[in-house]
């Protein structure tokens, strides 16, 4: 390792360590002096402003405003000349083979519904067995586990697990050692356009499974032991508890979890990125506005393909702080 | 209340620090050094490495160096937030070509000994770094493609001969098959290149098929990819591949799922997997790293593509490493000097897996017999032309390479791909 930079850099590093919280200091400190000098009943208008001033002036600079560029980008060509529309206009175009119609196709009929439905699916399931096991806690922080990996080290393990060799070789990966040894083909599963976008949703929902399982088992501890006792005594089967009491009242997590999920599904990029690339037919819409912008160097495209993400993602986040709310207001 | 204010303005803060730090530490030039960034890792970087030592014990210089398989995000990002490398390296020169077309790069005229450069270099390899009449990219190393490698004993143990016309390659192609062996190892992943090594025989086949001129205007965007020429050369390319990839080990779905590194290795297998893996010189490399017990010579040796048509003998397509300069300091400007000398390029020739496009190169540095043969074949070649994918528009490009696992994957649809093709390359020239 070669410290020679940073030993040249010390300078630049005691003014930020002194600087950084003298100027925090001084904002505060001077902020209160002022908000002194003001009536007492302008004080409680003001105030909060100067305290979530540095908050919003960050939001504004690192979100807001290259939002708002990325808008305007999304109407431009590449010499930055004013294009209108056509940018989504070639992102819609030849339904449904071209523009960005095989990466919506994905991101809607496989990542938004199969992804979301495996996770939650898996997640109840796990959070309500597990509910009734001593050993709990050791297996749901197996389950959890895959949530610590990055998302890249996951695709790769699942590229080796998926790893695709001709029939007859040796099978070093784990899905086609097993289905060779039921006497099957081997399938080249991440290639195979049948299988490959399911393959893709298997890998990333084994790293989400565990996130949904422990917030519906919180919120299944959040049920009262006497309720279940009294749907008991009145001669309510299990599954009838399940279905009558216990997910009516978990139904509100299970919309917030639903709704995170749907969320990550439409920027779903990373798997894609380590396993396919997006070939074989698996873009998916994030994955689509990298390759344009890095691959392609198109800014105004790839900025259309953001924006319009964008507006897909917004109404899912604007309902899933509305839920999240009305489930932390019931508490 | 108040130990939560504490937390954060502390997280804050913390935050502001690790973030200027960055910042610092990113832009500021410390004297005595050249950053460097190239595609280079594992036994590529220590050849890279092993180059650049003498220079830094000779000038006290360091050079720091970092790899990046996905080089042309980080460059496009570096560039654009103002805190680009010194110098970069780059595989294709397309995105290099962009950043002095943007005027991000800066012109080597007066930067180094061009004179001297244009003693040792061809004229051909000056002309391809040279845009609007500036010199801008220097090539270090470059490889020729259109390399046909086979396994010298099991041609032998079957009685085959090397091709010597595309008829011959046919034949060999068609006794191979009857056999009951596939005749072909292809593989095409790459990451996001995945599909390049399929490119690389359709721009050979359109070269020696169609000629210098058909090429040059293709890769310029002038000749449609949908008209007869390019048209045929996909179609040979299938005839090849046979029908339903029938004559590659593995058909579609080990050429889409294999690393192109790996593509050869079934060669070695006994009994051979395939007979014949088309790749540029670099590949000898992979063959030994997989079954280091590979002689060259013995073990594999090549043929070059055969000519297609009479009328343009002896041509081949060739690719290198290009070097531009984003920052014009005395250190980064004496690296770029001694980049282009003989003796910089001699080390890594002798390394293995490169050739050196400079003259003053002795043959002799070659580390085998084949390494040789392919400098010589370089020398030698009559109409040598740089790899059309990598002087296309990125867009097109990238197009191109997944065009080729389309075609792989069903070969029947070649009207839908290159129809596409023409859409995009209507747009990407602009």
């Amino acid at each position: 390792m070669d410290f020679s930079v940073l030993l040249s850099d010390i300078p630049t590093l005691l003014l930020v360590i002194l600087g950084v919280p003298a100027v925090l200091a001084a904002y505060i400190v001077g902020g209160e002096y002022l908000v002194r000098r003001l009536p007492d009943k302008n004080r409680p208008q003001v105030r909060p402003w100067i305290w979530v001033g540095p908050a919003l002036i960050i939001v504004f600079a690192f979100l807001g405003a290259p939002a708002i560029g990325t808008t305007i980008q999304s109407f431009q060509d590449n010499h930055g000349n004013f294009i209108g529309l056509s940018n989504y206009a070639t992102q819609f175009a030849d339904f449904p083979t071209g523009g960005a119609w095989l990466a919506i196709r994905n991101n809607i009929l496989f990542w938004l519904i199969f992804y979301t439905l495996f996770a939650l699916a898996f997640g109840l399931l796990l959070a309500v067995l597990f509910d009734r096991v001593p050993y709990e806690s050791f297996v749901k922080s197996l389950i959890f586990m895959p949530m610590a990996i990055s998302s890249v080290a996951l695709g790769v393990i699942w590229k080796f697990m998926f790893w695709y060799q001709p029939a007859g070789e040796v099978q070093t990966g784990t899905m086609n050692a097993l289905v060779t040894f039921f006497h099957h083909e081997p399938v080249a599963w991440l290639q195979d356009l049948t299988v490959n976008n399911l393959a893709l949703i298997l890998a990333a929902g084994w790293g989400i499974t565990g996130f949904s399982m422990v917030i519906l088992s919180a919120a299944l501890k959040g049920i009262p032991g006497d309720l279940l006792e009294a749907a008991r005594v009145d001669g309510a089967g299990e599954i009838t508890i399940f279905r009558r009491v216990i997910f009516p009242l978990m139904m509100p997590t299970v919309v917030v979890v639903g709704t995170t999920l749907v969320i990550f599904a439409l920027k779903a990029f990373d798997v894609v990125y380590v396993m396919t690339n997006g070939n074989f037919g698996t873009d998916v819409l994030a994955f689509r506005m990298y390759n344009l912008l890095y691959q392609s160097n198109n800014y105004g495209a790839a900025s259309a393909v953001a924006i319009i993400l964008l507006v897909a993602v917004v109404p899912v986040l604007v309902f899933n702080l509305r839920q999240f709310r009305a489930v932390e207001a019931r508490r | 209340m108040r130990s939560l204010w504490f937390k954060r303005s502390l997280i804050l803060s913390l935050g502001a620090i690790f973030t200027a730090v960055a910042c610092g530490t990113g832009s500021t030039q410390s004297a005595g050094s050249v950053k460097v960034i190239a595609v280079w890792a594992g036994a590529e970087q220590a050849s890279f490495q092993a180059v650049v030592k003498p220079f830094e014990d000779q000038t006290g210089i360091k050079v720091q160096y970092e790899s990046s398989r996905d080089e042309d995000a980080i460059l496009t990002t570096r560039v654009s937030a103002g805190n680009p490398p010194d110098l970069a390296a780059a595989p294709s020169p397309s995105l290099l070509t962009k950043f002095a077309q943007d005027g991000k790069v800066v012109a080597l005229d007066d930067k180094i000994d061009v004179s001297a450069l244009k003693s040792n270099y061809s004229q051909s390899w000056i002309d391809l770094g040279t845009i609007n009449g500036k010199l801008y990219q220097i090539y270090s190393w470059v490889s020729l493609k259109g390399l046909i490698w086979y396994n010298p004993k099991n041609f032998q143990a079957k009685s085959y001969n090397v091709p010597k016309t595309w008829d011959d390659l046919v034949n060999l192609q068609n006794t191979i098959k009857s056999s009951g062996t596939t005749p072909w190892c292809i593989a095409l992943e790459s990451g996001s290149a995945s599909g390049w090594p399929g490119s690389d025989w359709v721009k050979e086949i359109v070269l020696s098929q169609a000629g210098p001129s058909v090429y040059d205007s293709w890769w310029q965007g002038k000749t449609k990819w949908s008209s007869p020429e390019i048209t045929k050369a996909w179609s040979t390319w299938g005839q090849v591949l046979g029908t339903n990839d029938s004559n590659v080990y593995g058909g579609k779905q080990f050429m889409q799922a294999t690393n192109f590194g790996d593509g050869g290795t079934p060669m070695f297998a006994s009994p051979p997997k395939c007979y014949m893996h088309n790749q540029a010189s670099f590949i000898t490399s992979f063959f030994t790293s997989a079954n280091p017990a590979l002689q060259p010579g013995t073990d594999f040796n090549f043929f070059a593509l055969p000519d297609l048509s009479p009328q343009y003998a002896g041509a081949h397509v060739v690719s290198g490493d290009s070097w531009s300069m984003f920052h014009d300091t005395p250190q980064a400007r004496k690296l770029m000097q001694y980049l282009t000398t003989a003796d910089a390029q001699t080390i890594w020739v002798k390394r293995g897996g490169k050739i050196s496009p400079n003259k003053k190169t002795s043959l002799d540095a070659y580390p085998d017999a084949l390494a040789k043969q392919t400098a010589q074949i370089l020398v030698a070649t009559q109409i040598a032309k740089y790899d059309a994918g990598d002087q296309m528009p990125s867009d097109m490009k990238n197009a191109y390479w997944k065009a080729v696992l389309d075609f792989v994957g069903n070969q029947n649809s070649l009207n839908t791909i290159l129809a596409n093709l023409d859409k995009i390359q209507a747009t990407a020239y602009k």
